[in-house]
């Protein structure tokens, strides 16, 4: 290997890249080359237009050749966006690859300041930092472990399936769970999709039983990920699996139990239905459920009550697969990479937004419940009736309803225009209705869907621009007398409006489920800010994750609507066997050791490590660190009194070399 | 110091896995903050070691910022929590060496709050520009001639004590 350790031949060769006008603009990149120039050991100092790119990359490597350089910097942006790509180079090159260190003088830089001289010092100073601290660079070895083929998919809506049925398709095992009883997740709920209004059942419900079918899934419904420990490619995760009291095996969906239940008549509100039916303690979520396997709520089953019930859904399963005792169980798993689709919840108007009457106003309606209505399996078999029976003859449908507003959430919900457009369509269809839209912006970006908006307009649908100001069932003229009337400034006619109508839609917008947090501790993934799962790179890695091995699909990552779901499924996917097809991933090699000699034996960084890598060696009475097990934090390194346990590319010296180097320009 | 308006220098020590990508989230923003800090990035908070602190105020820095994790998100565990206790300790000893408390700060800032590391930085700015130049090389020199001064002092009443009484008592002989 090329390139020695002794300071006296060390040969260094700066690059302060432009990133096209990125840094350039705001900071004197020829003064910083020609800064770095005269730095020591520093033998060739350039500026480049942009050093990522092969021309870049292959400067590094000629200069290498020609300049015999051992130990290379770049200046550009942040190494967690381009470190790999520059030391893929420098190897290229026939350096060991981790002589070469960067200096981030973009996102911490020309990006966040407004002083080109401020900003062209901060850049000398940051490089020369980095030319110091690349002197005390040792060539080191990355780590590979193997990898564990299989993968778990976190979540069972069209994201999860999705993304589940591309891995198990290339032969690999699938670990699938869903919380609920049923995998399907919203997409369950629909009638149409927009823009073609193909029918969502139709395209779902066979990826269900194709799910439960295939070889290499093995599905958990009614389970939940209780832990996850490891790292990429090796990860343990401990799923807890609730007690449905039907054992799956043996059940075969008959659902002659149901019809048993002591209950003749449903008597609780059915989730699946938004609480427009009623359904028995002994249920099934909807009759295209996967697993087809009935439940028992022991919320309100009589036995789990009183303990008084006949339990004449026993005496009826001749298959014997009602069990009152069965328990919780953790079944425990070892996966290569998990793929995260648990899903958005939808906005709640209730207390959020009272002006609209929901839970106030009988006939104010959720769009997801107008989903169940318009939906043939729904409550009302899919006719469009208000509450008392009748059909309505106006229908207003409010979009925006929790979105884009600092009140409430402050983004575009994505999808709710075009399922309002839909809802607007399909209740014009089966009503006659008149139905108005009332909307802030009207957006339709993606493939037919300005079409669609402009069917609908031909359709006879009326548009009003203007934010709802609030719905009321206060009567001004006789014919708002009995009906909701909708407030609004119509912004396009310049003037207020009242407008009555028998049904309001609310057209609510996603957001990030209660416990998305909760399932990022988990994960050990990062949130932004509104909350949604944070991908590694907006646009580079807008699947990965900032932990390697764990990708995102679908809208616990943003609002999106279904083909981009399933785009993002299968680009979770892809990423997920990719990973798993390497074989083995390479590790930093962050790892710290012990230098035996200097080790005193006094047993601090014991008790420090969180992955507990550190053992005492009695006979040598001295600490030892197990490589395989050393995440490379660094907390023992900072806890040795005697300095004796050193980090890998975070060393002490060349930590102190930077501090003392961004301090020496006084 | 020249006649300039004073400029702190502050040194930052952000872990890898939140703080720094917060930063790098406030580029991205294109946030603007005080151009005063100088970012070191370490993998974890927990790697901070209260030397770096000490060396960063010995070579000149007028504040030290650290930034990680929230507590119970970090990437390694518990590394922010011995930071949190290493950064407690320090405090106590800063204090005892007239070093303000205003120019150690310890933030916890996840990857997604880019809008936090230009809050964080630019106060840190204005109160540590507010509390003047730390100046501890200088206040080392001064010390160091303080002694100099002192040891000279003894050495001349040591000079001039036993040693006068010496030579008034040869002269008598």
């Amino acid at each position: 290997m090329n390139g020695g350790n002794g300071d006296g031949d060390l040969r260094i060769g700066v690059y302060v890249c432009h990133c096209g006008i990125n840094i350039a603009s705001m900071v004197d990149v020829e003064k910083v080359a020609e800064r770095a120039a005269a730095m020591p050991h520093v033998v060739v100092a350039r500026d480049y237009k942009y050093m990522c790119s092969d021309p870049g990359q292959q400067m590094i490597a000629q200069d290498v050749r020609n300049h015999r350089l051992n130990r290379i910097v770049v200046a550009a942006c942040s190494p967690l966006l381009h470190e790999k790509t520059f030391r893929g180079a420098v190897e290229r090159a026939g350096l060991n690859p981790f002589f070469f260190h960067m200096a981030n003088i973009r996102e911490h830089d020309a990006w966040v300041h407004e002083n080109r001289d401020e900003a062209t010092t901060k850049a000398i100073d940051l490089i020369r930092a980095a030319v110091r601290r690349v002197g005390h660079h040792k060539a080191l070895e990355r780590r590979t472990v193997s990898i564990n083929p299989n993968v778990l998919v976190v979540g069972g809506g069209i994201a999860g399936i999705h993304a589940a049925l591309k891995i198990a398709d290339a032969g690999r095992r699938v670990y699938l769970v869903e919380r609920e009883l049923s995998i399907g997740g919203h997409m369950a709920k629909f009638d149409k999709t927009f823009p073609t209004l193909d029918c969502a059942a139709c395209i779902l419900t066979p990826k269900m039983s194709q799910v439960k079918d295939h070889p290499n899934i093995t599905l958990w419904t009614y389970s939940e990920v209780a832990g996850v420990e490891g790292f990429v490619g090796n990860f343990k995760a401990k799923i807890r699996r609730k007690p449905r009291y039907i054992d799956e095996e043996t059940c075969v969906g008959c659902l002659e139990c149901i019809e048993a239940c002591i209950f003749k008549e449903g008597k609780f509100p059915d989730e699946y239905n938004e609480g427009l039916s009623k359904r028995k303690p002994m249920y099934i979520p909807f009759p295209q459920a996967v697993p087809q396997v009935t439940a028992i709520d022991p919320e309100t089953c009589l036995h789990f009550k009183t303990g008084k019930c006949k339990q004449p859904c026993v005496s009826v399963c001749d298959r014997k697969a009602i069990d009152f005792d069965q328990k919780e169980r953790i079944e425990e798993i070892e996966v290569g990479a998990i793929v995260i689709g648990t899903g958005f919840q939808t906005f709640n108007p209730t207390d959020r937004l009272p002006q609209y009457g929901y839970k106030i106003l009988d006939n104010v309606y959720t769009a997801l419940e107008v989903e169940r209505l318009v939906n043939s399996s729904g409550p009302t078999g899919g006719e469009v009736v208000l509450r008392d029976g009748s059909r309505p003859r106006a229908v207003g449908i409010l979009h925006c309803i929790g979105s884009r507003d600092t009140k409430t959430n402050i983004w575009c919900s994505r999808v709710c225009c075009m399922y309002s457009l839909k809802l607007a369509h399909l209740v014009h269809e089966r009503t006659k209705a008149e139905v108005y839209n009332f909307y802030i912006d009207m957006r339709a970006p993606g493939k037919g869907y300005e079409e669609f908006y402009n069917r609908l307009l031909e359709e006879g649908v009326h548009f009003i621009r203007g934010k709802v100001g609030g719905v009321t069932d206060w009567a001004m003229v006789p014919e708002e007398e009995g009906r909701l009337v909708i407030r609004v400034e119509d912004t396009l006619g310049g003037f207020v409006r009242r407008v009555p109508v028998d049904m309001v839609v609310l057209s609510t917008g996603l957001e990030p489920r209660a416990d998305a947090d909760d399932v990022r501790r988990t994960f050990n993934i990062s949130c932004s800010t509104e909350g949604f799962f944070l991908e590694r790179h907006p646009k580079l890695a807008p699947v990965e994750t900032a932990s390697d091995g764990i990708y995102l699909a679908g809208c616990c990552q943003a609002p999106k609507d279904i083909p981009d779901t399933v785009a993002q499924a299968g680009a979770a996917a892809a990423e997920a066997l990719a990973l798993i097809d390497r074989g083995e991933v390479e590790l930093e090699p962050n790892t710290a050791y012990i230098d035996a000699d200097e080790c005193s034996g006094c047993k601090s960084c014991l008790s420090l490590c969180p992955y507990n890598a550190i053992s005492f060696i009695e006979e040598k009475k001295k600490a030892e660190i197990n490589e395989a097990l050393c995440k490379g934090c660094g907390t023992c390194v900072a806890a040795c009194p005697s300095g004796s346990i050193i980090q890998n590319l975070f060393e002490d010296d060349e930590i102190f070399s930077e501090i003392a180097e961004v301090l020496s320009d006084v | 110091m020249s006649d300039r308006e004073f400029e702190p220098r502050i040194v930052a020590f952000f872990c890898s896995w939140c703080t720094y990508t917060a930063a790098d989230l406030a580029g991205v923003s294109r946030m603007k903050y005080a151009s005063n800090i100088r970012i070191i990035r370490l993998m974890c908070s927990g790697r901070v070691d209260p030397q770096f602190i000490m060396d960063a105020f010995a070579r000149g820095a007028d504040g030290v910022l650290i930034g990680g994790c929230h507590p119970g998100d970090c990437h390694y565990i518990s590394g922010n929590y011995k930071c949190l206790r290493r950064f407690h300790l320090l405090k106590r000893m800063l204090s005892d060496l007239g070093i303000e408390e205003n120019r150690l700060r310890l933030e916890w800032i996840s990857a997604a709050e880019g809008d936090k590391v230009k809050r964080v930085v630019n106060e840190m700015v204005q109160q540590v520009r507010a509390l003047g130049p730390l100046d501890l090389p200088g206040r080392f020199g001064e010390w160091d001639k303080e002694v100099r001064e002192l040891d000279a002092r003894i050495q001349q009443e040591h000079d001039a004590g036993p040693c006068e009484a010496h030579a008034v008592k040869e002269s008598q002989a």
